[in-house]
């Protein structure tokens, strides 16, 4: 059925399609990075008690949840450039994108992470005299980072697929790059089939990681 | 930042009004077609994997794990670029020549694959979380494997995983927005080519995203009246 394909066009152009990857996997990092920490802090403040923040918050998140990220990409693509008056590149337009729309789902993991800790248990650190503070340092973030790490790192595999979607800017990630030397080559099955081939075994085999992770940590 | 020149008033010209409106009804029309493919065959791959027969089950986990761990926008591209290569000449051909609508079509059967996948891992999670004692209870009791599934598990279920397939029921209407990668003009795909021709980009984003809104909070209304619908009197979760 293969007869007629020619794969050794994906040999030929390694360093172009490396390149791409290398852009996928510093987007990826980036961004996973960037919205745990702003993630972190719209959870926080959600959790703050403080209600006009919460509501703000809880404002953002549902917001965001409910946009397409293509859309998302598009908004922040033409739009920084605008706001800031200066020449941004492509990729930190998308990368702003990608931080911002990523923190809504990750504050909604790192909130039912801190959710899950036992109301009785803040009540018995307190009740042996920790602070505030204390407890939250010693007894409630241990416990739910255990159970929210396998969650995060789930997200963050969704979050490597998502990237793929610079495509609509033309920013030259793994895949556009691909289509790049398929257009030019005239050879999308064999780079398509490539594409999704490395995919489908890097995205696996870290979903059964963090299966692992799951079992031997989560309490 | 320099002075931006407001103008609303550009929506509700032609041909832009008439873009809107048809971009919103192509989203809102491969968003249902996609879910009346991927509830059903996602209903029926996440009980399979939870059947006793391995075979079955192994190839549920495998069509589940390929449709997850592919980015949906190379899926998208592999059944519109590959796929037709792949197939018998024969077919090769008429799918390329005679099939109407391609693009559409192939947003749709993508969307609903790729959704299937996720559905099935919700159904299963929703079987998985009865205690194994109400399937034995049903065993005893006489009923075969099938009623036991269509009585007991089925039943509560459903009811159970509502809120998680609301989401995922949501994501086929904001991930429809990836037929634009391949020339649909669904909704996104209109409001950046009303960008593109009137440079109002604001205004032209801003109407998609409030339209977006609008259908998740239609559906998340929608979903609220089904959830009390199906409510099971006095049972407040599902449990022992």
């Amino acid at each position: 059925m293969f007869s007629g394909f020619d794969f050794d066009v994906i040999w030929r152009n390694m360093p172009f399609l490396l390149n791409g990857v290398w852009l996928t996997l510093q987007l990826t990092i980036m961004a996973v990075t960037g919205g745990i920490l702003l993630g972190l802090i719209l959870a926080v403040a959600r959790l703050s008690g403080i209600k006009p923040l919460a509501w703000g918050v809880a404002a953002y998140v549902n917001f965001l949840r409910s946009m397409p990220l293509i859309l998302v990409i598009f908004w922040f693509y033409t739009l920084v450039p605008k706001l800031t008056g200066t020449s941004i590149s492509g990729f930190y337009s998308v990368l702003i994108a990608f931080i911002m729309f990523e923190a809504a789902y990750y504050s909604e993991i790192i909130r039912a992470g801190i959710s899950s800790v036992k109301r009785g248990q803040i009540s018995a650190a307190m009740a042996l005299g920790l602070t505030n503070l204390q407890a939250m340092r010693y007894v409630v973030l241990p416990q739910a980072i255990r159970n929210m790490i396998p969650v995060l790192l789930t997200q963050s595999i969704v979050m490597l697929q998502d990237t793929s979607l610079v495509y609509v800017v033309g920013l030259r990630d793994f895949l556009t790059s691909a289509e790049i030397v398929a257009s030019r080559d005239n050879r999308p099955t064999e780079l398509y089939l490539f594409v999704a081939l490395i995919f489908l075994v890097v995205c696996f085999s870290a979903s059964r990681l963090v299966n692992r992770l799951r079992r031997k940590y989560t309490l | 930042m320099g002075v931006y020149n407001w103008n609303w008033s550009i929506l509700f010209k032609e041909p832009y009004l008439g873009w809107i409106i048809s971009g919103f009804g192509n989203t809102i029309l491969i968003a249902l077609l996609a879910w009346a493919i991927a509830f059903p065959l996602g209903s029926v791959i996440g009980i399979l994997r939870t059947v006793e027969n391995r075979v079955l089950r192994l190839a549920a986990t495998t069509y589940v794990e390929i449709f997850r761990n592919i980015p949906l926008l190379v899926q998208m591209f592999l059944w519109y670029f590959v796929v037709p290569e792949l197939l018998p000449a024969d077919w090769g051909r008429w799918v390329k020549r005679d099939l109407p609508y391609p693009q559409f079509i192939t947003v749709v059967l993508c969307l609903g694959l790729y959704t299937a996948a996720r559905v099935a891992e919700q159904v299963r999670s929703g079987i998985e979380a009865i205690p194994r004692g109400q399937r034995n209870a049903g065993l005893a009791m006489g009923l075969t494997p099938t009623q036991v599934y269509r009585h007991v598990l089925i039943p509560v279920a459903y009811r159970t995983i509502i809120p998680p397939l609301t989401s995922d029921f949501l994501g086929v209407f904001k991930n429809s927005s990836l037929a634009l990668t391949i020339g649909v003009l669904e909704l996104t795909a209109q409001s950046r080519q009303i960008e593109e021709y009137t440079f109002a980009a604001f205004e032209a984003f801003a109407v998609a995203t409030v339209l977006y809104c609008l259908v998740t909070g239609l559906v998340i209304a929608i979903m609220r009246v089904v959830e009390t619908r199906t409510r099971i009197v006095g049972a407040i979760t599902v449990g022992g």
